[in-house]
């Protein structure tokens, strides 16, 4: 079985009031996807892939969907349908 | 005034944080202990599915695969479960400064004063049910009462991801029918003095006359009849200076035999690094230093030292280390096993005295050290930075330091 958790090279920026918000990441494929908006941030945890961290709600091409940070300083996000 | 006062308990907490990062397993019974591979050692914790099979805490491995042979092992990640450990601990300290843990995976909580900003304790303790949810995925049983023995009754009555509350109106039809060994520190022992003059519940318990007890018992009769009357005022501790578990070690046998000082220098220093960076991440600070040594004939014995000032200086555990090291052996066999352990844990915390004759500002450079190489390496890699030393001798400085840690909560009493 696949792993439904997908760790993911991201590109992010950090505000001077030391915001981070993550702008694009690039999927599995080597495609890259912009992140619109980031609606919401908070800690939680992901049943699906397996782990906890900041939950980044982005909106993908007007889709939500999750991208977490790991405090081992890296970023997953879930495998759909998995 | 009536306080109110939490006990939450994180269930099967060292299977349920393997559960959430092994999604493949769900549904599946799993255990956490020993060493899979070597298929030896004993189960630490088992989840509800293997429970049911039968699978106990302090099983060996093998006894569990009979009676459960779908079971999967898994070998403890002790550094994870200290890090869930702290992140509850900040979900609690949200409802109150009030927080005394016991062990890795309980807390009591005196949230009395927040009564009247967050809601009552059942609601407070729902809450934090849900945080602990949503958050980090695991489940937690909460007891509200009125004091620490009947809030811990009430997280063990009802599990899992249950709140049962043990209000003064209610312990009495709730708990009194319990059996007494359900009570804080009514262990085995005392369960079979308690058997001998008729005591079989916790009511039987609290009806009896307080000086029989103490005449079977000694003071602990007295002590167990206020906890089973609800009588026990004893606080929960404002500042927690005591680390959840007990002590950080790591040992290794090295690649070739050890056969003069610096050889072991170099060792314990690796070995020291990495006890010391371990604290530092966790947040403690030890007391006492103990290496352990292994001739090449399997001869081994440990030797421990009490030292000035909590540290989790590299340096200072190093010299310690190589200073109890010089002490204690002549050299008769060259040595095969080496280990380095920090004990006596506080936290953070824990403040002390400081004397005239040791440099608080050449310490705290020290601290600045070690924490900027911590940073090095964590954005690096370990091999990023290394101390001169490991230079002698690069067999030697490849050395895996393996892990072990000592978890038991302390004692109810005078900690």
């Amino acid at each position: 079985m696949e792993s439904s958790k997908v760790y993911v090279d991201v590109t992010a920026e950090f505000s001077k009031e030391g915001v981070l918000t993550p702008k694009s990441f690039r999927w599995t494929d080597g495609s890259v996807y912009e992140i619109q908006r980031v609606k919401d941030i908070r800690r939680a945890a992901s049943l699906k892939a397996g782990g906890v961290g900041m939950r980044y709600t982005c909106i993908v091409n007007g889709r939500e969907s999750y991208l977490y940070y790991e405090d081992n300083n890296m970023w997953f996000m879930e495998r759909a349908g998995a | 005034m009536e306080r109110t006062i939490l006990h939450s308990d994180i269930n099967c907490c060292y299977a349920a944080i393997e559960h959430l990062h092994h999604p493949e397993l769900a549904g599946k019974p799993l255990a956490v202990g020993g060493d899979p591979e070597s298929r030896h050692g004993i189960v630490l914790t088992a989840d509800y599915i293997a429970k049911k099979h039968g699978v106990k805490t302090g099983m060996a491995l093998w006894q569990a695969k009979q009676v459960c042979p779908d079971i999967t092992f898994i070998s403890p990640r002790m550094d994870l479960y200290l890090r869930f450990s702290r992140m509850a601990h900040e979900i609690y300290s949200e409802y109150t400064d009030l927080q005394e843990p016991y062990g890795i995976d309980e807390s009591w909580l005196d949230v009395s004063a927040s009564s009247s900003i967050k809601g009552d304790g059942y609601k407070i303790a729902e809450e934090i049910s849900n945080r602990m949810k949503s958050e980090l995925g695991i489940t937690v049983s909460i007891g509200v009462s009125f004091d620490k023995i009947y809030a811990k009754l009430g997280s063990d009555y009802k599990k899992p991801d249950a709140i049962t509350t043990m209000y003064k109106d209610e312990f009495r039809q709730k708990a009194w029918k319990l059996p007494a060994s359900d009570l804080l520190y009514v262990g085995r022992s005392t369960n079979q003095k308690l058997l001998k003059i008729g005591i079989k519940t916790i009511g039987d318990l609290a009806r009896m006359d307080e000086h029989i007890l103490v005449n079977h018992l000694g003071k602990m009769g007295s002590v167990l009849w206020a906890f089973a009357n609800g009588y026990d005022e004893s606080p929960v501790r404002l500042e927690d200076t005591h680390a959840p578990i007990k002590s950080v070690g790591n040992s290794t046998t090295t690649p070739r035999d050890l056969e003069n000082d610096e050889d072991v220098k170099i060792v314990l220093y690796i070995l020291a690094e990495s006890v010391a960076a371990r604290l530092r991440e966790n947040g403690f600070r030890c007391r006492v230093v103990e290496i352990s040594i292994r001739d090449n004939e399997l001869f081994s014995f440990t030797r421990q030292k009490k030292i000035d000032h909590a540290t989790n200086i590299t340096s200072e555990i190093a010299a310690y280390a190589y200073q109890i090291f010089k002490a204690s052996y002549d050299w008769r066999k060259p040595i095969r096993s080496v280990g380095v352990r920090g004990a006596d844990l506080v936290t953070d915390n824990y403040w002390e005295q400081i004397d005239l004759f040791s440099s608080v500002e050449f310490r705290e450079k020290q601290m600045k050290v070690d924490a900027a190489v911590d940073d090095i390496r964590r954005r690096f890699g370990f091999y990023s930075i290394q101390r001169g030393l490991m230079y002698r001798d690069k067999l030697l400085s490849a050395v895996n330091a393996r892990e072990d840690h000592v978890v038991h909560p302390h004692g109810y009493f005078n900690q």
